[in-house]
C-alpha cells in the first residue's frame, strides 16, 4: 500500500538526517541530530526536528565502583500543543529519561573510569515527531565525539503504522544495536540464527497496533536503520580525519 | 570463607541465605538450569494474584490488587465540570500514580522513586490508548456539563511487576465503578448547578439508577524479565534488580497489541523472545479475566 505522507513522502522514505557533532565548546563532547520535514503546502519555512546533546564528566561522585550515568532531557514546552498540561510533558521527560539511561547503559562500558558520573544532556530545539528516536542517536554520536569507550552504538528508528489515507494509527521506537561487525569484513555473528544487529536494544510502543504489525515493522525498521547507521558513520568518519 | 572453585559451588560452604546475598545472579543460575526459581515457581507461571472490589467506601468505585506481594490501590471519584471546547461531548480521566514512603524502603518522604513517573506515564498512555473507556459515556450535556473521574493509583507494596498491578487495579477500579446520578438545572443566573443526589431519603428505599461504565476491550498485562536464554514471568523485585532486561506486553481481551515497552537492558530481544513473550501474555490474559469475573460475580452476590 503505497501510502503518500504529508510531506510527499512515500512508505520507505525516510526524513533527510543531518548530524553533525563537536558543535558546544564547553563541554565535553556534542552532537546534533536533526530530521528535516519539508512541508509541501506551505513554503514558508521549514519544520525541524533537532536535538542537541552534549556530555559533561562530573567528578568526584562516589557510586561505588561503576561509573554512573545521569540523563537530562529537556523539552521544548510548546504551550499552544499542550494546552495547559504541563504535567504530562513533565512525565515525558522523565520517562524519556529512564529509557535513554536504560538503553545506553547497557551500551556503554561504565568499568572504565570508577567514582565518576558522566552527565548527558539531550535539549529539544523543535519537536516534530520521532523524538526518542532523534534523541538515542545524538547520544550515541555524542558519546563518541566525547571519547567515552562505548562496546556498542545503538541506532534508533520510529516506524509508524498507519491506517489508509495516512491517518497515522499507532507508532513505535524501535533501538537497534550498531556494532563493530557491521563494518567488519567477515560480516556478522549469528545468535540462535539472527544476526547480532537484528536484537532489539529498546522498543516502546504508542497505541494499539496488531501483532502482525508490530513484527512488520520490526523488520522496516531494521532495514531502515541500515541507512541511519551510514549517515552516522559518515559523520564520524569525518572526526576521525 | 574458602574461594569459588571451578564449578561454583560455594553453597556447600555457606548458607544459602548468605549465598543469595553475595551472588544472587549465581544462585539464580544454578536454579534455572532446572527451570525453576528460588521460590519454586516455574518460570512462566506468575504470583498468586487477588483481587478486593470496593475497597475505599467512599470513592465511587476502588480496588485493591495483590500480584504476589505488590500491593495497589485504585480509587476513582467523580466530579461535574464543564468539558473544553474541542471535545464538548467527552469527559475526562485524571491520572495520578503515587508511591508513598509505605510501599518500600527506598522511597523517601520528599524523594520520589524514579519508577513512579515512568509507570505513570505507562499507565496513563495505556488506559487513553486502549479505548477500555469510551469517553462520550461520561458526557452528561453536551458542552456544558460532563463527568471527570479522578483516578488515583496508590502503591501499597513494591515486589516487582508494579505496571502489572496497578493496571490491574485500574481495569477493576472501573469495572466497579457506579458513576451517581446527578440533578442537573438551572440556577438564577442561568448557569447549570449540579447536585448529586446521594438517595437520602429515609421513606422509599434507595433505588436511584446508577450507571455501570461499559468497559469494551480491556488491556491486561505482563512483564517478564529476559536473562540470557530464559524468559522469567512476572518477576519479584529481588528478580527485577539483579536481571536488567525488562519487558511490559499488554494485550487487550482480542489479543491487539496495546503496548510493548522494553527499556534498554543488557540483553537483547531477538524476534523469537518476544513471540514468546506475547505468548505468555496471552496465557496471563485469561488468567486474569478469570480471576476479575469471579471478584464481580462475588460481589454482585452481596
Amino acid at each position: 500500500m503505497e501510502v503518500d505522507g504529508e510531506d510527499g513522502r512515500t512508505q520507505n522514505q525516510l526524513r533527510p538526517l543531518a548530524c553533525s557533532h563537536n558543535i558546544l565548546y564547553r563541554a565535553h563532547g556534542s552532537a546534533s541530530w536533526s530530521l528535516r520535514t519539508r512541508t509541501l503546502r506551505k513554503q514558508t519555512g521549514q519544520i525541524d526536528n533537532l536535538l542537541k546533546s552534549h556530555l559533561m564528566r562530573m567528578r568526584p561522585w562516589l557510586n561505588g565502583n561503576k561509573e554512573a550515568l545521569e540523563f537530562k532531557f529537556l523539552h521544548v514546552w510548546e504551550w499552544f500543543r499542550y494546552s495547559g498540561l504541563p504535567v504530562r510533558v513533565q512525565l515525558l521527560e522523565e520517562e524519556y529519561e529512564m529509557i535513554l539511561k536504560r538503553t545506553l547503559q547497557s551500551i556503554c562500558l561504565l568499568t572504565i573510569n570508577p567514582n565518576t558520573t558522566t552527565s548527558i544532556i539531550i535539549q529539544v530545539i523543535n519537536d516534530d515527531g520521532a523524538l526518542l528516536s532523534c534523541a538515542i542517536n545524538a547520544a550515541c554520536v555524542a558519546l563518541v565525539d566525547a571519547g567515552i569507550p562505548t562496546e556498542h552504538l545503538a541506532v534508533a528508528i520510529c516506524c509508524c503504522v498507519a491506517k489508509s489515507g495516512c491517518k497515522m494509527k499507532a507508532f513505535a521506537y524501535l533501538a537497534f544495536l550498531n556494532c563493530v561487525h557491521s563494518v567488519l569484513p567477515e560480516g556478522s555473528s549469528s545468535v540462535q540464527g539472527e544476526p547480532i544487529e537484528h536484537g532489539i536494544v529498546t522498543s516502546v510502543t504508542n497505541d494499539i497496533m496488531s501483532e502482525d504489525n508490530y513484527f512488520y515493522s520490526l523488520e522496516r525498521g531494521r532495514a531502515a536503520s541500515v541507512r541511519v547507521v551510514r549517515v552516522s558513520q559518515e559523520e564520524l568518519a569525518t572526526a576521525l580525519n | 570463607m574458602g574461594l569459588p572453585n571451578a564449578s561454583g559451588d560455594l553453597s556447600t560452604e555457606v548458607e544459602v541465605d548468605a549465598f543469595r546475598r553475595l551472588f544472587p545472579l549465581r544462585l539464580y543460575e544454578k536454579h534455572l538450569l532446572e527451570s525453576i526459581r528460588p521460590d519454586a515457581r516455574p518460570l512462566g507461571r506468575a504470583r498468586e494474584t487477588t483481587i478486593a472490589l470496593g475497597a475505599v467506601a467512599s470513592a465511587n468505585g476502588s480496588a485493591l490488587a495483590k500480584i504476589g506481594s505488590t500491593t495497589m490501590l485504585a480509587a476513582i471519584k467523580m466530579e461535574v465540570m464543564t468539558p473544553s471546547l474541542e471535545t464538548p461531548d467527552e469527559g475526562c480521566i485524571a491520572i495520578d500514580f503515587h508511591m508513598p514512603p509505605i510501599c518500600s524502603p527506598i522511597v523517601r518522604p520528599g524523594r520520589p522513586d524514579e519508577a513512579a513517573p515512568v509507570v505513570a506515564k505507562q499507565l496513563s498512555d495505556t488506559i487513553l490508548s486502549s479505548g477500555m473507556i469510551n469517553l462520550k459515556e461520561l458526557s452528561l450535556v453536551s458542552g456544558k456539563a460532563a463527568w471527570m473521574a479522578y483516578l488515583d493509583i496508590y502503591c501499597l507494596d513494591v515486589d516487582g511487576a508494579l505496571f502489572d498491578t496497578a493496571l490491574l487495579s485500574v481495569v477493576a477500579a472501573f469495572s466497579y465503578l457506579e458513576i451517581p446520578v446527578p440533578v442537573v438545572s438551572l440556577n438564577d443566573d442561568g448557569k447549570i448547578v449540579l447536585s448529586e443526589e446521594q438517595g437520602l431519603s429515609d421513606r422509599e428505599p434507595v433505588n436511584k439508577e446508577k450507571r455501570k461504565i461499559n468497559l469494551s476491550s480491556i488491556p491486561f498485562s505482563l512483564t517478564c524479565v529476559l536473562h540470557k536464554n530464559y524468559i522469567l514471568a512476572d518477576p519479584t523485585a529481588e528478580e527485577e534488580s539483579i536481571m536488567d532486561t525488562i519487558v511490559t506486553v499488554v494485550l487487550d481481551s482480542s489479543s491487539q497489541l496495546v503496548s510493548l515497552h522494553k527499556p534498554g537492558g543488557t540483553v537483547l530481544a531477538y524476534t523469537s523472545a518476544i513471540q514468546d513473550c506475547i505468548a505468555l501474555t496471552r496465557q496471563r490474559v485469561k488468567e486474569l479475566q478469570k480471576i476479575l469475573e469471579e471478584a464481580i460475580s462475588g460481589m454482585e452476590v452481596d
